[in-house]
C-alpha cells in the first residue's frame, strides 16, 4: 500500500428479484418447499448456479413457525453442501440484505443471495407478534399488533394529520395494484373496526410468502443484469423501545436513515414503503418528505401482501425491479420491524443514466 | 395427493426474568400501590422507568413517586378482547401520562364504550386485588376527574422487594409438516419407510423434507427403503430424561436404512448396550398401534462391511 487514502467503496446493485404468491394458507407445503421456487427463479434470472454465489443471507422468525432454529431447514433449499458462506437474521430479510451489502462492500464476495420467508398461517399472528414487545411492562398485557397500530392511528387523527376517509383512500389506492403476486387486489370493503380507529381495510392481509434478491458488485452486476439497480446508500435506525417515550405521529428514525442513505440529495420518482397499516403511510410520507409526484407503493405494498419477514425485502426488490424494467431511475425502499415503526431501514436505488 | 397432515402445536414458556434495581423498585411499588418513575439529568420523569436514558444512554436511577391519576395521550377501542389481555369485556387500550410523569404508560382503560373515551380525558389506576409485583398489579385505568398526584422523591426501598418476574406465554399453532413429510409419516403408520430421490444427484433422503440439501432442488420421486438398516454410529445415554420411560443406559444410534443415502436416528433395543457396534444390522420394532418405530433391534445378520456405509457416517 502506497497510499493512506481509503479505497473507493465498490458499487453494489440488486440484479434480480423474485417472490412467491402471498397466500392465506400454505399448509400443503413446508417452508423450504414454499421457498425453493423463489430461489430457483431469482438464480435463473441471473444465469448463475448456486455454487457461483459468494454469500447467502436470510431473514425469518422462529416465532412464526413455533419452532427453534426453523431457518436451518430452509437451508436445504439453497444447496448448503458442500459448505457455503451463510448467515441469518431473525428479522425481515431487508436486514439480511444489509448484512450481505456490507459483506460485498468488504470485498469478501462479489455476489450474494438474500432471501426471506414467513408463514403466518400456522399461528395467530396478532398474538405471536406480542412476543416481540418489552417482556417486563408490555408483553404481559398482550397488546396485539393491530391495537398498537390503532394507538398510532388515533394519535395521528388527534394531531390533525389524517382522518378515516384519507386512511381508507390509502388502502384503496394500494390494492388497486396490478401486482400478480399480491394477496389482495382491487376493491376491498373497508369493513368493520378491528381496533378502532382501524378497520379491516386499514390493516394488512395475513399471509404466507417468500422473496429473494441477488446482489452483485461492480462489473459483475453489469454482466448479470441489463440495468442494475445500484444501491446508492442504505441505513437503518431504531427508536426507543418504550412506546410512551416516542412521538407516534413522527418517525425520526426513518428520517435519519433516509438522510444517511442519501435519500434527500435528489428527488426520487418511486417509493416502496413497508407501511403495514394505512396510518403508517401517513407517518412515512411525512418523515421521507414524499410529495404527490412520487409513485408510492405501485406494487400494492404491505396492504396488498404482507408476508412476515419477507415484506420489507420485497419493498427493496420491487423498487429494484422497477429500475430493471426502466420504469424508475431513482427509487427509495423502506423496511420496518417492531411495533409502530420502531426500526426502519431505508435504501436508495438508481439505474444508470439513459 | 392425500390430505396434508395437521396437528395442534402448543408452545408454552414460563421465562423467569430478573429485574435490575429500577425495574425491581417499580414493580415492587405497584405491589404496594405506589407508582415510581425515574428522573433524567435534564429533569424529565420517565414512567414506566428504565435504567438508561433513552436519549443520552446515561445510567439513571433517581426514583420519584408520581401520581395514580393521569391523562390519556392516545387510545384505541378494543371491542373484542383477546386471550391474556387485561379485561375480558370491551375496553380501550390507552397510553396514559400519569401526573408528574413526562412519558406515557400503556395499559387498558375500562370505559362503557368508545364514545366515553377521548384523548385528554382524566383517568386513574384501578389496582388489582391481588398484587405480586408485576405490571398486571394495575388491573386497568378507569375514568376519574380528580387529581391524586403526589410527586415526591422516593427512595424506592421496600421490604421484601421483587427481584424477578415469571413471564408466562402460550402460543397456539396448527402444525403442518408439508407434502414430503406427510407422505413419510403416513407410510410409517403402515410400517413402511419412504424417502425421496433427488433428481440431480440421485441420493435418497429419509426422512424426506422435499429438498435436496446438496443440490438445492425439489425432490419428488418416492422410494421405499428398509425395513432393515445398518448402525453407522451410536452413543450410550446414561442420563434419564424427564417423562421418558426407558431404563438407562441405552443406545441411541444413526441408522442407514437399506437404500437410503442419509442415516436417521433411533434407539437400539434387544441387545445389551455394550454390545452395540458400528455395522450392526438392525430392523424396526413397532409397538402395538404405534405410528412410528419404538426402537430398532438386531436382525441377526452378519455385520455390514465398513466400505458399504462409510459414506453415510
Amino acid at each position: 500500500m502506497t497510499s493512506d487514502a481509503a479505497p473507493e467503496p465498490r458499487d453494489i446493485a440488486v440484479v434480480a428479484f423474485a417472490q412467491s404468491d402471498t397466500l392465506r394458507s400454505t399448509a400443503e407445503v413446508s417452508e423450504v418447499e414454499m421457498l425453493m421456487p423463489v430461489l430457483h427463479d431469482v438464480i435463473a434470472q441471473t444465469g448463475l448456479k448456486t455454487a457461483d454465489i459468494g454469500f447467502t443471507c436470510s431473514g425469518s422468525c422462529d416465532y412464526l413457525a413455533g419452532r427453534a432454529f426453523s431457518f436451518t431447514l430452509a437451508l436445504d433449499g439453497v444447496g448448503a453442501w458442500p459448505p457455503i458462506s451463510e448467515s441469518h437474521v431473525e428479522m425481515d430479510g431487508a436486514w439480511a440484505l444489509y448484512e450481505a451489502w456490507t459483506k460485498l462492500l468488504s470485498g469478501d464476495a462479489d455476489t450474494a443471495l438474500v432471501y426471506a420467508y414467513g408463514k403466518s398461517s400456522p399461528g395467530s399472528l396478532r398474538d405471536v407478534l406480542t412476543r416481540q414487545l418489552d417482556p417486563y411492562y408490555v408483553a404481559p398485557l398482550w397488546p396485539d399488533s393491530v391495537a398498537l397500530a390503532a394507538l398510532q392511528a388515533q394519535a395521528l387523527i388527534d394531531a390533525g394529520a389524517t382522518d378515516e376517509p384519507e386512511l381508507a383512500a390509502i388502502g384503496a389506492r394500494s390494492r388497486a395494484t396490478d401486482n400478480p403476486r399480491a394477496q389482495l387486489k382491487g376493491p376491498v370493503p373497508q369493513g368493520d373496526y378491528l381496533v378502532r380507529p382501524l378497520r379491516t381495510g386499514d390493516c394488512p392481509p395475513v399471509g404466507d410468502g417468500a422473496a429473494a434478491v441477488v446482489l452483485a458488485a461492480g462489473e459483475r452486476a453489469r454482466e448479470l443484469c441489463e440495468r442494475p439497480a445500484w444501491i446508492r446508500g442504505i441505513d437503518h435506525r431504531i427508536e426507543a423501545h418504550s412506546l410512551g417515550v416516542r412521538d407516534l405521529t413522527d418517525s425520526p428514525s426513518t428520517r435519519l436513515a433516509a438522510e444517511r442513505a442519501g435519500a434527500f440529495e435528489r428527488p426520487v420518482d418511486t417509493a416502496e414503503l413497508h407501511a403495514s397499516f394505512t396510518s403508517q403511510e401517513v407517518v412515512l410520507r411525512k418523515a421521507l418528505r414524499l410529495g404527490d409526484e412520487v409513485a408510492v407503493n405501485p406494487s400494492g405494498g404491505a396492504l396488498a401482501a404482507n408476508p412476515m419477514m419477507a415484506a420489507g425485502l420485497a419493498r427493496i426488490g420491487e423498487a429494484a425491479a422497477r429500475i430493471h424494467r426502466g420504469e424508475s431511475d431513482r427509487a427509495l425502499a423502506h423496511a420496518t420491524s417492531g411495533p409502530c415503526l420502531q426500526q426502519n431501514l431505508v435504501a436508495v436505488l438508481e439505474g444508470d443514466p439513459r | 395427493m392425500p390430505e396434508v397432515l395437521k396437528a395442534p402445536l402448543v408452545v408454552e414458556f414460563p421465562f423467569t426474568r430478573s429485574l435490575g434495581p429500577v425495574q425491581s423498585a417499580f414493580l415492587t411499588g405497584l405491589r404496594e400501590r405506589v407508582v415510581l418513575g425515574v428522573t433524567t439529568r435534564d429533569g424529565r420523569t420517565l414512567v414506566p422507568p428504565v435504567e438508561y436514558d433513552p436519549v443520552t444512554a446515561e445510567e439513571i436511577s433517581d426514583l420519584v413517586h408520581v401520581g395514580t391519576t393521569g391523562t390519556v395521550t392516545t387510545w384505541a377501542w378494543n371491542h373484542e378482547p383477546r386471550r391474556g389481555q387485561p379485561l375480558d369485556t370491551p375496553f380501550a387500550w390507552a397510553l396514559v401520562k400519569l401526573d408528574g410523569a413526562d412519558t406515557a404508560l400503556l395499559h387498558a382503560l375500562d370505559a362503557p364504550g368508545p364514545d366515553a373515551v377521548r384523548t385528554g380525558m382524566r383517568v386513574r389506576i384501578r389496582w388489582a386485588e391481588e398484587r405480586r409485583g408485576a405490571i398486571t398489579d394495575i388491573a386497568c385505568f378507569e375514568p376519574y376527574d380528580g387529581d391524586d398526584s403526589t410527586v415526591t422523591v422516593h427512595a424506592g426501598e421496600f421490604e421484601d422487594p421483587v427481584h424477578g418476574i415469571v413471564a408466562q406465554a402460550r402460543l397456539d399453532y396448527t402444525y403442518s409438516p408439508g407434502r414430503a413429510q406427510t407422505a413419510y409419516i403416513n407410510a410409517l403408520a403402515e410400517h413402511r419407510a419412504v424417502g425421496e430421490r433427488c433428481p440431480a444427484c440421485r441420493k435418497v433422503y429419509v426422512p424426506p423434507r422435499g429438498a435436496c440439501p446438496t443440490c438445492g432442488v425439489a425432490t419428488a420421486e418416492q422410494v421405499e427403503v428398509g425395513p432393515a438398516g445398518t448402525v453407522t454410529t451410536f452413543c450410550i445415554v446414561n442420563i434419564k430424561a424427564k417423562n421418558l420411560d426407558i431404563e438407562v443406559p441405552y443406545v441411541y444410534a444413526h441408522i442407514a436404512l437399506d437404500g437410503a443415502d442419509l442415516a436417521l436416528h433411533g434407539r437400539i433395543g434387544g441387545i445389551p448396550y455394550d454390545q452395540v457396534r458400528m455395522g450392526l444390522r438392525v430392523e424396526p420394532v413397532w409397538s402395538e398401534g404405534g405410528r412410528y418405530p419404538d426402537h430398532y433391534r438386531p436382525t441377526g445378520e452378519p455385520d455390514a462391511d465398513y466400505e458399504t456405509y462409510k459414506e453415510l457416517l
